[in-house]
């Protein structure tokens, strides 16, 4: 298996001097299975350079896996230009929204709504189908299953394991750790704690022993107060993650869109000088555009 | 309405109680920053809300791999945010929908008072209201012919004919309500404020949304009034009133600043937001959630 980033940026796109390196695209990563079926994790920006490259392989089956629909996850599906080609077939996945009970086709089709977007669906020329999603399910997708669960982001958003060949990924998409919204002193404290930690670990035993986490790591433990309960991670808290799921390497991802290139290398620096290296470590790796790894 | 006052007292004591956790969770929600644990904490206070709430969180519009049995686990699996805006879409509407709204005029009327709901807060939005505030027009809009329901509960057969009478002789509801029932709707309606002790402004509307002159100074008075005229021309829902303005009180020009068209014109797409209010409700009448009780005809 061997995957690719083609947006690491998160919420939102920017381009300029100071991401050059890391790169300014929102959310998407080429997962390639052993048979290299083509999977796709999340639709934003990222995913217009990535079509790009696939005209030799064209006609083709996509697997599209949405994490959630966030502008900065599927911004850059209408500009997937396998869409306008016959003989092409993308088959999305995603998650249902209960707020304004709309499973993923309505949602995504609304994104191509004549005021948004001079094509419609109708008018797309390949092969659109669309699977939404229940948590735990699995999905095969030529030689590979993905399967998810539930992360904790302000709407549905599911993180993605898949799996071939005894090679395992898994993405959180957005998400943010758990934390009690009771004081300990509150009587309603240790009952909270208790659904947390069942969460954590349902969490933790569905990521444990992939060779890569790829988490949203948007936040330095500084920047977290500010910004508790915006579905974003820090350093900290993915460190620990990848520690008590035994996986082999994380890549920090969705990168804070006004941290420049330098800083990041900094803050992922001051975090794990925080955090003294283990026995078992995993490799923390920063995700870059353009990076290829293979499992 | 002569000797049948007391029952009619007896009959508005009999309504179910209005849930204070409505107002808490606009007023909570209102705010960006609202603590989790407070919302949690109203939530919890009101039976009918936590069995809805977890009643759509286990549905498989959320797909969950396994079942949720309390809001606090709720919290922690679906996330705050979403429990939020669940309860932010639902609390509104929980006086309507905990009422039967089976018939063809009841579900007219509903589309109506949420129309009125979503255009009252427009207006005070536009008129400077604050987000906070704003809720309580909404509510005001969406309770405003409260009393219909009441009346159509309570005298089937009679408010029906109050009905056909209204649209044969193309005469106002109320008009035609006064002379089938010897009252109106809007004189429930107050009663029924009264009872529920809803703040003064939302009493107004439910009681006065027909007056102009002789009434209560509100801003939420003065955009219910348009509202239920606006949502009237522009065709959204049924109220059962067969008679239309075409033109509002000079005062109530001046006060939201412009007249009937110009007030429609700046409305924008609000179809969306009345949709999503609609659909939520029918899911739930769907879900056999409701209420209904029997008709307590002949007064």
């Amino acid at each position: 298996m061997k995957i690719k980033f083609w947006g690491v940026r998160g919420s939102i796109a920017t381009p300029g001097a100071s991401t050059v390196r890391y790169g300014g695209n929102t959310t998407c990563i080429e997962v390639r299975s052993d048979t290299n079926d083509l999977i796709i994790l999340d639709a934003g920006t990222g995913i217009f350079p990535l079509a790009l490259t696939l005209f030799p392989e064209l006609p083709l089956t996509c697997h599209l896996f949405i994490t959630h629909t966030h502008w900065d996850h599927i911004q850059g599906l209408p500009f997937f230009i396998p869409n306008f080609i016959p003989g092409n077939t993308l088959k999305i996945h995603g998650a249902y929204d209960p707020i304004a009970r709309r499973d993923i086709r309505e949602i995504l089709t609304g994104q191509l709504q004549y005021c948004y977007f001079p094509v419609r669906e109708a008018e797309l020329k390949a092969r659109l189908e669309y699977v939404t999603l229940r948590e735990r399910q699995t999905i095969t997708a030529g030689s590979a299953t993905v399967s998810n669960i539930l992360m904790n982001h302000p709407v549905l958003n599911f993180g993605y394991r898949i799996e071939c060949n005894g090679k395992s990924v898994f993405f959180t998409g957005d998400h943010e750790q758990l934390y009690n919204i009771y004081e300990p002193g509150d009587a309603e404290y240790a009952e909270y704690d208790m659904f947390m930690n069942q969460k954590n670990q349902a969490i933790v035993d569905f990521i444990r022993g992939v060779d890569v986490l790829i988490a949203d790591t948007s936040y330095t433990l500084e920047d977290y107060p500010a910004k508790k309960g915006w579905g974003h991670s820090t350093f900290d808290a993915n460190i620990a993650l990848a520690r008590q799921a035994g996986v082999k390497t994380i890549f920090f991802t969705h990168h804070e869109p006004t941290r420049s290139d330098d800083a990041l290398e900094q803050v992922l620096q001051q975090a794990l000088a925080r955090q003294p290296r283990q026995p078992e470590d995993p490799q923390f790796l920063l995700a870059r555009e353009g990076l290829v790894y293979e499992l | 309405m002569g000797h049948s006052k007391k029952k009619l007292i007896q009959l508005v004591d009999g309504m179910p109680a209005f849930p204070p956790s409505v107002y808490h969770i606009l007023k909570l929600t209102a705010d960006i920053n609202c603590a989790p644990k407070e919302l949690v904490r109203v939530i919890d206070l009101d039976p009918v809300l936590t069995m809805k709430l977890l009643q759509l969180v286990n549905s498989p519009y959320f797909g969950l791999s396994r079942q949720i049995g309390s809001i606090r686990q709720a919290v922690v699996f679906v996330g705050i945010n979403t429990i939020k805006n669940l309860a932010l879409t639902i609390a509104p509407m929980e006086m309507l929908s905990r009422d039967n709204l089976n018939t063809p005029f009841l579900e007219g009327l509903l589309s109506h008072a949420i129309a009125v709901g979503v255009v009252a807060r427009h207006l005070a939005r536009r008129g400077g209201v604050s987000e906070l505030e704003s809720t309580d027009f909404f509510v005001a809009g969406l309770l405003h012919d409260f009393g219909k329901i009441a009346l159509h509960r309570f005298f089937p057969r009679k408010h029906a004919k109050a009905l056909a009478l209204a649209a044969k002789k193309g005469i106002p509801l109320h008009e035609a309500e006064r002379q089938i029932l010897n009252l109106d709707h809007s004189q429930i309606g107050a009663m029924l404020a009264d009872k529920w002790q809803l703040p003064p402004a939302c009493m107004a509307s439910m009681g006065q949304h027909h007056r102009w002159k002789n009434r209560e100074n509100f801003l939420a008075l003065d955009c219910v009034y348009a509202a239920n005229i606006i949502a009237k021309t522009i065709g959204v829902g049924d109220s059962g009133n067969p008679v239309t303005e075409t033109t509002l009180p000079h005062e109530i020009e001046q006060r939201l600043g412009g007249t009937l068209p110009e007030l429609i014109g700046t409305l924008g797409d609000l179809s969306g937001e009345m949709h999503k209010v609609q659909l939520l409700l029918h899911s739930w009448n769907a879900n056999g959630t409701t209420h209904p009780q029997p008709p307590t005809e002949p007064l």
